[in-house]
């Protein structure tokens, strides 16, 4: 989905969504359509955010994300992005699929299919999605870091 | 062979839906017991939503993970040629019907077929004894915890301390990447290809049996103090529960070698086997491997 909607930009189309300003959650869905073609989201729990380190960056300034969903942290690269632009890191908890599709209220659009299931873009309403951690802030502080930091290796 | 009561195909469904909605008991237990003992506040907030998680997908008969993994199965005892065509035929089946997330694609394309199947796959060790049974064991692997898979071929002069510092460090920078709390399967000598096998086989272990090698043991327990003193913690955002155990296995090696492998499991280390005689199928969750 990065990969995509960066090479939109760089050939000058729109990308099929509106997607300026928005949350982004680092997750591969499992989604099952309904009959009436509707999608309902089965289970949806962070993927690791550092695969999307190379493209991220660019992401963040070309489209204003706000926040990014996801587990693991992320590169210096990003999280100076997310500085210029606003934007806070938050952990979700890895594995708890179950959990957290229950705050996807609501599946309001999907694009790039081809992608497969886990590349798409999915777009959600979302309430009472969590708990969360915010693991970097805006100002570039981050928990991973800290905790790094202070690991006790033998 | 031996005379099936019911179809492979819907024994491997069977399997394929008990590994991704339950988690083995031996792994709940552990966090539980983890649980018990983080001092962290950040650290109890992620077991506390990860066993609520279990608890709702066991209820909901829904994979516990979106990430339901490459299935890799494990064959044992007497079984035909023939099994490796049910197993497929139930992967596309239980992709479609649990349902699972269709993860399988072309490395260079990444053409998605959608069906988890596609050259390669599934993966199945066979593994032919003369026992009076079918066992069929599935591992469904995730990608968080498997791109964390290491490889060294160490210098025999490194001994112990070398092998135990390689696995350290294999978890310590893997950082929150593969969903700490893990289980950390190592490998110790055969072949690199060998070792790396051993090491993922080493996940299917369960965390309440003993090593049967002093040696080895010792080593578990070293290794297992250390992660969780590391500060690592869930989700790498800190506290005390980094590891929820430690599985070594070893093979002999060439004299000139010493391969360590490390293939980390998420705290999701999803399991299953069915025993299958003449008399029916019995599925487990943690049998001896």
């Amino acid at each position: 989905m990065h990969i995509r909607a960066l090479d939109y930009v760089k050939e000058g189309k729109a990308v099929p969504a509106d997607i300026d300003g928005s949350v982004l959650f680092h997750c591969g869905p499992i989604m099952v359509q309904r009959e009436d073609g509707s999608w309902a989201v089965i289970a949806a729990g962070p993927t690791t955010s550092a695969r999307m380190n190379k493209l991220e960056p660019e992401f963040i300034r070309k489209f204003h994300i706000r926040a990014i969903i996801g587990k693991g942290g992320m590169s210096k690269d990003t999280a100076e992005a997310m500085k210029e632009c606003g934007c806070v890191y938050l952990a979700a908890t890895g594995g708890a699929a179950i959990s957290l599709a229950e705050g996807l209220r609501k599946c309001v659009g999907q694009e790039w299919l081809d992608l497969g299931m886990a590349e798409a873009m999915w777009r959600f309403d979302a309430e009472k999605f969590g708990p969360l951690v915010v693991a970097i802030d805006a100002k570039g502080n981050s928990l991973y870091d800290k905790v790094n930091a202070s690991l006790v290796r033998p | 062979m031996i005379k099936l009561p019911e179809p492979i195909e819907d024994v491997v469904v069977n399997l394929l839906r008990l590994a991704n909605t339950k988690l083995p008991e031996d792994i709940g237990w552990a966090m539980e017991a983890a649980s018990g003992w983080e001092q962290n506040d950040i650290a109890y907030t992620q077991l506390g939503a990860i066993m609520d998680n279990v608890k709702k997908a066991e209820h909901v008969g829904r994979p516990m993970c979106q990430d339901t993994g490459i299935p890799v199965f494990y064959v044992r005892g007497k079984f035909d040629s023939s099994i490796g065509k049910d197993i497929s035929r139930a992967v596309e089946r239980a992709t479609r019907d649990i349902p699972l997330r269709p993860n399988t694609v072309d490395p260079i394309t990444r053409e998605n077929c959608g069906s988890n199947l596609g050259p390669g796959m599934p993966i199945i060790h066979y593994l032919p004894t003369d026992d009076d049974f079918t066992e069929i064991t599935v591992l469904p692997k995730g990608a968080g915890s498997e791109n964390m898979t290491r490889l060294a071929m160490l210098n025999p002069a490194d001994g112990v301390e070398g092998i135990k510092k390689f696995i350290i460090d294999s978890v310590l920078d893997a950082g929150g990447r593969p969903c700490p709390p893990t289980i950390v399967g190592v490998g110790i000598g055969g072949t690199s290809d060998v070792c790396v096998a051993m090491a993922k086989e080493a996940l299917l272990i369960p965390l309440d049996e003993e090593n049967p090698d002093p040696v080895l043991r010792q080593m578990e327990e070293d290794i297992f103090v250390v992660l969780n003193g590391s500060g690592l913690g869930p989700m790498g955002l800190g506290g005390s529960t980094t590891s929820l155990g430690v599985r070594i296995r070893k093979c002999a090696c060439h004299t000139a070698s010493l391969p360590v492998a490390v293939n980390i499991g998420c705290w999701a280390t999803r399991r299953a086997s069915a025993r299958i005689t003449g008399d029916g199928v019995t599925y487990s969750q943690g049998v001896k491997f």
